[in-house]
This record gives C-alpha cells, sequence and structure tokens, in this order.
C-alpha cells in the first residue's frame, strides 16, 4: 500500500513535515491507567503520564478521523506526532530503533510479525484478553506473531472486491459470475456492447499485486498463498505457474496498455462508464463523486478452483502497536484499550467511508450502503488476506514483484523465465 | 607544485595544519568515509535492523546475474548519457549557433528555448506525463494515435529523454551563447577574408576558441546523466523499462525494504563509472597545466 497513499499524499500535497519529536513521557510509577479510576488516590504518586501516538494519518480525512477518536481518550495526556504517510513507512526501520513514540500506527500480518520477531513491540495479549471477545477469529490471526502472543490491534480496515456500476449492469442486463467462466463470458459480452470489460492499471507497480493475490488464492487457497508470500514454496512450482496462465488469459479483457496508466484514472473509467468492472480495494469510491457512489457495488471474485471456492479475500487491517521502547507501557495500552472499543471505531468509520470498523461489536448501522457490503464480504470470508506487500517482506515486494509483475503484463507469454527470475532472486532475499 | 620546500615559520605551520585540518576532515568525514562505508556494507547483507552478515562478492553476483533491473538501467544509463552528449548537447550548440546571428525575434526564440531551465526535472516529468500519457496526454489527443508512450518499456525511456533533452538543449545552449558572444569578431572577419567558407570558419575557427566553454558543457552532460533520477521517479518511479543505477539505489536502500548491502554495491558500481569520468576529466586538466 505504501504506493498507493504516497501517491494520493502527492496529490493532495498534503504533505507534513514529521512534527515535533515526542516529548519524554513523565513516568511515575503508575499502575494501569484503566485500573486507576477506581483505586485513584490510594496510589498517590500516580500522576498523569503523558502517552506518544506516532500516526501516519497524514491524509486530511484519516487525520480528522484519528484527532475525533482520541478526543474522548481522557485517562492520559496524549501527543501526537503526525508525520507523512509515505515517509513513516519509510523510516519505520529507524524510528523503532530510535525514539519512538509509546504507540504507534501499523499494519496486521506479516508487516506487524517482522517487527515482533526483532524484538521491537510489546506483547499485548493482556489486552486482547479482555477485548478478545469483540474481534473474530480472522483479525485474531492477523494479530498474533509468530510465537503466539499478540502484538497489535486492529483498528479498521477495507476489503478488495471488483467494483462495478448498478445502473450500468442493469441497463445492460450484466448479471454477477460466479465461476471463471461466467466472468470471461460475461467480459466478452461487455466487449460486445463497447465496453473495455476489466479496468486495470498498473503504473505505479502495486495495483496488479491485488490480481495476483485474488487469482492465487482462488486457484490454489489461503495456506498455499501465505506459505508463497512467507518464501517456502517456490514460485517456478507449476501452481503459481497456473495462476500466471490463468491471468494471461484473462489480461485479453483488461483494459490496454495498463503500465501507463495510475489506479485513478483506471477508477475514473469506471465512473464514466467505460469500462465494466474493476478489481481494486474500497477506496476506489474515492474517484466517485459523492452524487455517484450509492451507484457503486461489487462483487468478490468468482470461484476458479471449488475446492476453495471465495473463501479469501484481499482485506488489508490498519492499527496499532506498542513499541518496544515505549516509556508509559500502561498508558499505551491504555490507549490501544480505547482504540478496541466499538464507538471509537465508529466514529472513525463514519468519518471516513472508506474503511470499516474491526471490532465485530461495532455499530453497522451508520454505515453506508457500500460499507455494509463491505462487512457482510468479509464476515462471510474463512481467511483474510492483507495484501502481497504487506503478506511478505518489504524488499521482496518491492524490489522483485513489483518489477516482475510489470515485465509480466508487458511480455505474458514469457512465464517460465520470469518465475525463474523471481526464485533466484528470492533465494537472495530470503536466505 | 614542485617548488623547493620552504622555511615556514611555526605560526605559518600552525595556520597551515588548522587550515587544511580543517578541510581534509570535513572531506573525509563527509566525503570518503561515507564512500568507504558503501564500500564495505556492499559485502554484507545488512537491512539496518539485523546482525552484519558478510557476503563477500556475493552482492554483486546476485546484481549481474539475477537482477533484471539492473542491466536495464545500466544500459539506461548508457543510453542516456549517449542521448544528452550525442544529440542534445549539439543540438543546444546549433540553437545557439542560429540564435547568434541575431535572428528576427531571436530574443523569444532565446526564451522559449531557456524557458524549461529553470524548471526541475521532476516537474518536468510532471510536464512529460500531461504530453505521453496514454488515455489524456496531449501527443495522443492531437496525432489520433494509440500509443501507451509511458507503460511501453520498449520506447518509455526514449520519449523521456526527449522531456529530458528538452531542458539540456536550453540549458547547452545559454552556455554556448554566451562562449559564442565572447568570440573575437576579428577572428570571422579575418576568416573570411582568407576565403572560409561559414562552415569552415565555425569548426576551424571558432569551435576551438570554444574550448574552455566545451569543457564545462562536457562537465554538466555527464553530471545530467548520471544524477539523472527525479524525471523518471517522477513518471512511475523509475520502474518497468526506465530504471536507472540511482533509482536502484534508492529503490534498495531508502524505504522499507532496507536492502542495504545490495543496494549499496549498485551505488558502487555507479561510483566507479562516475569516477571514470572523474578521473578522465582531471588528468586533461593536470596535463594541460603542465
Amino acid at each position: 500500500m505504501i504506493q498507493r497513499l504516497s501517491r494520493r499524499d502527492l496529490m493532495r500535497g498534503s504533505l507534513l513535515g514529521a512534527a515535533a519529536f515526542g516529548v519524554p513521557a513523565i513516568l511515575a510509577g503508575c499502575g494501569n491507567p484503566a485500573e486507576r479510576g477506581a483505586a485513584a488516590p490510594a496510589t498517590g504518586a500516580a500522576a498523569r503520564g503523558v502517552v506518544t501516538l506516532g500516526s501516519n494519518a497524514s491524509d486530511e480525512v484519516p487525520k480528522k478521523a484519528l484527532d475525533t477518536v482520541i478526543k474522548a481518550f481522557t485517562s492520559n495526556d496524549l501527543k501526537i506526532n503526525t508525520v507523512d504517510h509515505n515517509t513513516f513507512q519509510e523510516n519505520i526501520n529507524r524510528y523503532l530503533r530510535g525514539t519512538p513514540d509509546d504507540v504507534f500506527t501499523w499494519f496486521a500480518g506479516y508487516r506487524m510479525q517482522f517487527f515482533a520477531e526483532q524484538g521491537l513491540a510489546v506483547d499485548i495479549s493482556d489486552v486482547w484478553q479482555e477485548i478478545g471477545a469483540d474481534y473474530t477469529p480472522a483479525f485474531k490471526a492477523a494479530s498474533t506473531g509468530s510465537d503466539g502472543k499478540q502484538y497489535f490491534l486492529p483498528f479498521t480496515y477495507y476489503p478488495w472486491a471488483v467494483f462495478y456500476r448498478k445502473s450500468l449492469w442493469q441497463e445492460k442486463g450484466y448479471e454477477v459470475p460466479a465461476t471463471l467462466d461466467e466472468f470471461t463470458a460475461l467480459a466478452r459480452k461487455m466487449k460486445a456492447d463497447g465496453l473495455s470489460p476489466v479496468a486495470f492499471a498498473d503504473k505505479d507497480g502495486w495495483p496488479a499485486m491485488g490480481t495476483f493475490d485474488i487469482l492465487n488464492m482462488r486457484a490454489n487457497g489461503y495456506d498455499f498463498h501465505v506459505s508463497l508470500m512467507a518464501g517456502k514454496e517456490t514460485w517456478t512450482d507449476p501452481r503459481v505457474k497456473q495462476v500466471f496462465d490463468l491471468w494471461r488469459g484473462l489480461l485479453e479483457h483488461h483494459q490496454e496498455a495498463p503500465l501507463g496508466r495510475t489506479w485513478q484514472e483506471a477508477a475514473q473509467s469506471l465512473q464514466q462508464k467505460k469500462t465494466g468492472m474493476y478489481l481494486l480495494g474500497m477506496f476506489v469510491a474515492q474517484q466517485f463523486p459523492e452524487s455517484d457512489r450509492d451507484d457503486l457495488d461489487f462483487f468478490t471474485f468468482p470461484e476458479i478452483n471449488p475446492q476453495f471456492g471465495t473463501d479469501s479475500i484481499d482485506a488489508p487491517i490498519d492499527g496499532y502497536m506498542v513499541s518496544a521502547k515505549a516509556k508509559n507501557v500502561a498508558g499505551a495500552k491504555a490507549l490501544v484499550k480505547h482504540f478496541a472499543q466499538a464507538a471509537s471505531q465508529n466514529v472513525a468509520t463514519s468519518l471516513d467511508p472508506g474503511t470499516l470498523a474491526a471490532s465485530s461489536k461495532a455499530d453497522t448501522g451508520g454505515y453506508s450502503a457500500l460499507q455494509k457490503r463491505g462487512a457482510e464480504l468479509v464476515s462471510g470470508a474463512a481467511h483474510i488476506a492483507q495484501f502481497l506487500d504487506r503478506d511478505t517482506r518489504p524488499d521482496f515486494a518491492s524490489t522483485v514483484m513489483i518489477p516482475a509483475f510489470q515485465r509480466f503484463i508487458g511480455k505474458p507469454d514469457d512465464i517460465d523465465a520470469l518465475l525463474r527470475d523471481v526464485e533466484a532472486q528470492k533465494a537472495n532475499i530470503f536466505r | 607544485m614542485s617548488q623547493k620546500a620552504r622555511r615556514y615559520s611555526a605560526r605559518d605551520r600552525a595556520l597551515l595544519i588548522a587550515g587544511l585540518g580543517v578541510v581534509i576532515t570535513l572531506n573525509a568525514a563527509l566525503i570518503w568515509g561515507p564512500t568507504l562505508a558503501s564500500v564495505v556494507l556492499s559485502a554484507t547483507d545488512w537491512n539496518g535492523i539485523s546482525e552484519i552478515r558478510w557476503l563477500g562478492g556475493e552482492n554483486y553476483h546476485d546484481l549481474a546475474a539475477e537482477y533484471p533491473p539492473f542491466w536495464t538501467a545500466v544500459r539506461n544509463n548508457v543510453l542516456w548519457l549517449g542521448f544528452l552528449g550525442l544529440l542534445a548537447t549539439p543540438f543546444g550548440l546549433f540553437c545557439a549557433v542560429l540564435l547568434d546571428r541575431r535572428l528576427a525575434l531571436s530574443r523569444v526564440y532565446q526564451s522559449a528555448l531557456y524557458l524549461p531551465v529553470v524548471l526541475s526535472l521532476a516537474v518536468v516529468g510532471f510536464i512529460a506525463q500531461l504530453v505521453y500519457s496514454a488515455d489524456y496526454g496531449v501527443l495522443n489527443a492531437v496525432t489520433g494515435m494509440r500509443t501507451d508512450w509511458l507503460g511501453d518499456s520498449s520506447i518509455n525511456i526514449w520519449v523521456v529523454m526527449v522531456a529530458a533533452g528538452w531542458r539540456h538543449v536550453g540549458y547547452v545552449m545559454i552556455i554556448y551563447l554566451a562562449g559564442l558572444k565572447a568570440v573575437d569578431p576579428a577572428l570571422k572577419e579575418a576568416a573570411a577574408i582568407d576565403g572560409a567558407t561559414e562552415t569552415q570558419a565555425f569548426f576551424r575557427v571558432v569551435f576551438p576558441t570554444l574550448r574552455p566553454v566545451n569543457v564545462i558543457v562536457l562537465v554538466i552532460t555527464v553530471i545530467e546523466a548520471l544524477r539523472a533520477f527525479d524525471i523518471v521517479y517522477a513518471i512511475n518511479k523509475g520502474r518497468n523499462g526506465l530504471e536507472l543505477l540511482s533509482v536502484l539505489v534508492t529503490e534498495n536502500i531508502v524505504g522499507e525494504a532496507s536492502r542495504i548491502g545490495f543496494g549499496s554495491a549498485i551505488a558502487v558500481v555507479l561510483l566507479v563509472i562516475a569516477l571514470g569520468f572523474i578521473v578522465t576529466y582531471l588528468t586533461q586538466i593536470f596535463r594541460e597545466d603542465r
């Protein structure tokens, strides 16, 4: 997701410099602030410790959402350091080893496990014992490190699906495809109607990851996908080759010249009814004017292998972690618990319509039609993947997979050589 | 340089040591230190967090044998140098010669050609997208073509070099124009009296007197070619046919990837290429001094 957000940041020109660095927390040996409410005066010295929060919510909408959410956090004084989204991500290594804030925004899955393994995050299993019932097992799994402890608190997420305009589909009499054959048949029909069937853009390099993820999970299942992402399978495996073969077959139905197009342009072509459907994250709605948003609907990518059906989707989760160098761990955990509350997440999702609340206790009554459908889709999925660049090593995703996918899209017939190259580079990175 | 050692007073010596010392320290700390660090790191697989593990020359092997973007980047850097050196620079000279002849409206042409120079290459990159974009670009709209200029990896480097050349021509032109104004008109007159044609007068008389300007232009061209980065980064982050060595260094080291060892190896390759030019240039200069 790095690329998407950086792009968005650029577009909005909202480059916020790193704000003032964290004021050292005034540490008194205070206990858990949540308990303090009951036994407050007894501990005497327990001053209101300052909690610092490192936030990458530099975009206008997420920033406003976060500001509103933390207004309700009163047990500690809070200091937010907002850093430009892209900068935050690029500097995460140095940040966590330097003087990180107590709590910081991060992503679930492999990217979280990577830092947990390096000992850069605090185990928050105790928080999970209190709030665990509010989350589905899939969310808990996405928050769990390789040692079985929880290091992450899911806050919001958004699913990937195939988006389309209801009005166009009604007018032309298209129906949601349930299998790959129906999908290609639909694409042919769209082409006959003068549409470019599947909108596609990969100039930024990352959107094609979404296509690969879904094809791999549909064809080979979630377990294989995760294992492949973790570097445990070979890329020259016939199963991987099959995914690329499938993809090559579908490419003819995709919009031409994707490598020169941004996802924003592709989304606009969907909005302008020049293309029939578009596999993307729910943020596709950003490119739709307010008046057209109710016309936007989606379906999950159709079944390829009946053994797996449509049991997995990409739905990247954003959330919070406590840094190992936190000066006020108790306060940090209190803040994390605040983020776990359904009420906090509801505030965020009402302000940022491209996201869904992670907590199962969250009130979905205030959701837009699209958000409601998104929540249904995710609750029906047995497995939730985090998107390729969050499910594997960041160096592998950015320096190997992005060039590989672009090469494939440019020359789809050269699959064997491509996969040999990917495998050779994988061996160098996962050593 | 080769003078006999003089006697320096204690005060002179102290001054020399202090003066030179500061420069040498800064030089070592800011230039040679990081350079050596890159060379050392290029033999490791450091990622910024982990223990440093020695790999010897393995990074270089991986680069050359198993990292497809590397050779594309080398090719593109060479193309870039060739394009600027053999096409854009001579064209800039050509424009300067024409403008030097005081054509009607020469001020207008001069401004038009010089205008892009005030833009940063990143901005040129954004302008290039407005021109070349397959869906909304001016070029396809005007010509009715449907070419994916920036997405097709076999042509995008060429159109991007044209955009970079657009800026380079103006830069070179203004330098040559200044040089041409300084050429003594009497030389041209003398050549004309001796019966030289206009072309002969330019290549035999005027061009040789421009030698100092030529050296400056050459150095600028090489520097521009090696440091090219922002234009391709603005267009597509320097991927899919627009790879350059400078981009690969950034891509691997900066950012979450943090392949510091591997990225350093690419940086060392770039350093060696740059050193090749620097050494050639310096030997030329020193030879003349003697």
